[in-house]
């Protein structure tokens, strides 16, 4: 394959996927890496391997160029002002969104910008918060909770859609309730029947565990949702980056995913909602932006998505996220979909043989994203990440932001390599064969 | 020594391992109460590292001598790196039996050569074994690692002063 060009923001959406495309091999992987600039490096004297994706992805060329192209040529506040490039500036952020919705599969009026997915979850969380004050008037009675509701979780969400759900709880007086993890990092659907009751108005769950790998059912879940008429969100940060996703198809009403996970800029991430469903709810950030018209004491409010826009934009990122996501259709996700479930097929296998490793989550031949969390007995994460930072590895430690998954696993930390397209399988088997000299140099025999 | 030696020296992946002064801790109101009965003001202070979720918690005992408190127990569980276990290990030896007054001076020295990115060389005759901590200064990711028992020993030292 060619390396997809830098692309500009105004071209055409191009969701498009390959399937003529042969698979990604590392020769392809080794052209990848060129578009990579920051890949290019020696850390603590060792050419970088970095393996921490899943907390951050790395940035193409055509990203970078992308966000500094607007700045150089069309930079302005959009959405408001008549000047040639505040039309120029307000026509780019649109049509990114245009091109990251299309990618989702989703309307273009059905994305709405956000920092992150943090902020997603958030956003919702306060617009349901609002909605149970009575805002938003008959519309947004749907959304309304209080004693006796239930909001479901599961116990191996991100912080990230736990905490959000936990303060909606506390501040309405509702329920949280959760769907417990079985040992080997799955969902225990058969408790999740009972769990998922006649009083759940919200199920929340992640699409693919950022810890242990696994992709989660959503059909079934999303049938436990229907059958007593709950709405859905679906915490997509770990596999829309990662896999073709389309939001239609998984049937969720809510889905949110950030831009920085799927090389693209920080600071910009997407909620997902059904246009029906976003027609209904409050605002959560109000201010210049959301408005129709506005008197001393009372507001309009505009329809989604900028009903849930208030401020400036993060347009420039927004702009680039959508060159990374040209990136990642031009090279074909269905491509990227396989081979990181290659490479995290590779990284299960060489963990089963080294001794001492407890790798979390579903073992060899089960489908998992392209990484593998895990823990060395008698090393503590803290200490494996280090010594692994030192041959130039960079791996996540830690709690990853999961810290009830961890506890229901029996451990307080783990250490998590996580792939992406531009790793190749000789990186894997490095990390494998540079792991395998952790327990030895921490003094730990077995 | 590579660097990765310098920072895991021997003895800290001992202290890792042997954890003097680890033990269980007896419920705290009963610990004061047969504390105060002997002439003990007794406290504790729970440290979090929130980065990493090292956990340690360190309990003083404080004996009242003539103008001069001592350190006359020092007892820790904790959970973490062997950077922050070995730390809360040796501080149990270096500690144990010093006066406040010597105990804080030399939780300030152990503290700056910390902080130095390496540009202070730690020194023995102050830190005893606690010198071992100096290739940590180097890797400022890992000083709060070092710190933590410290941090928790100087907060359990003023609770326990205020008694």
């Amino acid at each position: 394959m060619t390396s997809p060009a830098p692309s500009s923001a105004v071209s055409p959406a191009s969701s498009a996927q390959h399937p003529e495309l042969a698979p990604l091999t590392n020769v392809d992987v080794e052209r990848i890496r060129n578009d990579f600039p920051v890949l290019h490096q020696t850390v603590n004297g060792h050419p970088l391997v970095y393996l921490d994706s899943g907390a951050t992805s790395q940035n193409p060329i055509s990203v970078m160029e992308a966000e500094q192209e607007y700045y150089e040529q069309r930079n302005a506040a959009v959405h408001r002002g008549a000047h040639t490039l505040a039309v120029e500036a307000t026509e780019s952020f649109e049509a990114a969104r245009e091109k990251v919705a299309a990618f989702v599969g989703a309307e273009t009026d059905e994305i709405v910008w956000t920092s992150n997915a943090t902020e997603a979850i958030n956003l919702l969380a306060y617009s349901f918060s609002n909605a149970s004050l009575g805002l938003g008037g008959p519309a947004a009675r749907r959304f309304s909770l209080g004693a006796g509701d239930e909001i479901v979780v599961t116990e191996m969400e991100h912080h990230a859609n736990l905490i959000p759900w936990q303060q909606l709880a506390l501040r309405t007086g509702a329920t949280l309730r959760f769907i417990p993890v079985r040992g080997d990092g799955t969902l225990d659907l058969d408790a999740a029947a009972d769990v998922v009751g006649p009083h759940t108005r919200l199920l929340a769950f992640t699409h693919g565990s950022n810890v242990t790998g696994t992709i989660n059912p959503v059909a079934e879940l999303v049938a436990l949702a229907r059958r007593v008429g709950a709405l859905v969100v679906l915490d997509a940060c770990q596999t829309v980056p990662h896999l073709p996703v389309d939001v239609k198809a998984l049937d969720v009403d809510f889905a949110v995913f950030s831009g920085h996970k799927m090389l693209g800029p920080t600071g910009i991430g997407a909620l997902y909602g059904k246009g029906e469903l976003l027609d209904g709810m409050p605002p959560f950030l109000t201010g210049g932006s959301m408005i129709t018209t506005v008197d001393m004491t009372t507001a309009e409010f505009l329809a989604p998505p900028q009903r849930f826009e208030a401020g400036t934009q993060r347009i420039s990122q927004a702009i680039a996220l959508a060159a990374a996501v040209d990136y990642l259709s031009e090279t074909g996700m269905d491509r990227v979909h396989a081979w990181e479930a290659q490479l995290g097929q590779r990284l299960v296998a060489g963990l089963a043989q080294i001794d001492g490793v407890r790798l979390l989550g579903p073992g060899l031949g089960v489908e998992r994203l392209g990484l593998a969390a895990f823990d060395v007995a008698g090393v503590h994460a803290h200490d494996v990440g280090q010594f692994l930072d030192d041959a130039g590895i960079a791996v996540r430690v830690g709690h990853h932001c999961a810290q009830p998954l961890h506890r229901r696993l029996g451990v307080t930390a783990s250490t998590r390599a996580s792939t992406y397209l531009y790793n190749t399988t000789d990186e894997v088997d490095l990390f494998l064969a540079t792991l395998a000299e952790v327990a030895p140099f921490f003094g730990v025999t077995r | 020594m590579s660097d990765l030696q310098q920072l895991y020296q021997t003895i800290i992946l001992e202290h890792s391992k042997a954890r003097h002064g680890s033990g269980d801790l007896t419920p705290l109101a009963d610990a004061v109460a047969l504390g105060s009965a002997s002439g003990l003001r007794v406290a504790e202070s729970h440290q979090i590292n929130t980065s990493c979720g090292d956990e340690v918690t360190l309990r003083v005992s404080l004996r009242s001598g003539d103008g001069a408190d001592s350190v006359a127990e020092l007892v820790w569980t904790g959970d973490g790196c062997s950077i922050s276990q070995a730390s809360a290990s040796i501080l149990t030896d270096v500690l144990q039996g010093l006066s406040a007054t010597e105990a804080r001076a030399l939780l300030d020295n152990f503290r700056e050569m910390l902080r130095s990115r390496g540009k202070i060389e730690p020194d023995e005759e102050i830190l005893g074994d606690a010198a071992a901590f100096g290739g940590v200064s180097r890797y400022p990711a890992r000083v709060k690692c070092a710190m933590l028992p410290w941090v928790a020993f100087e907060a359990a030292l003023i609770e326990a002063e205020s008694h």
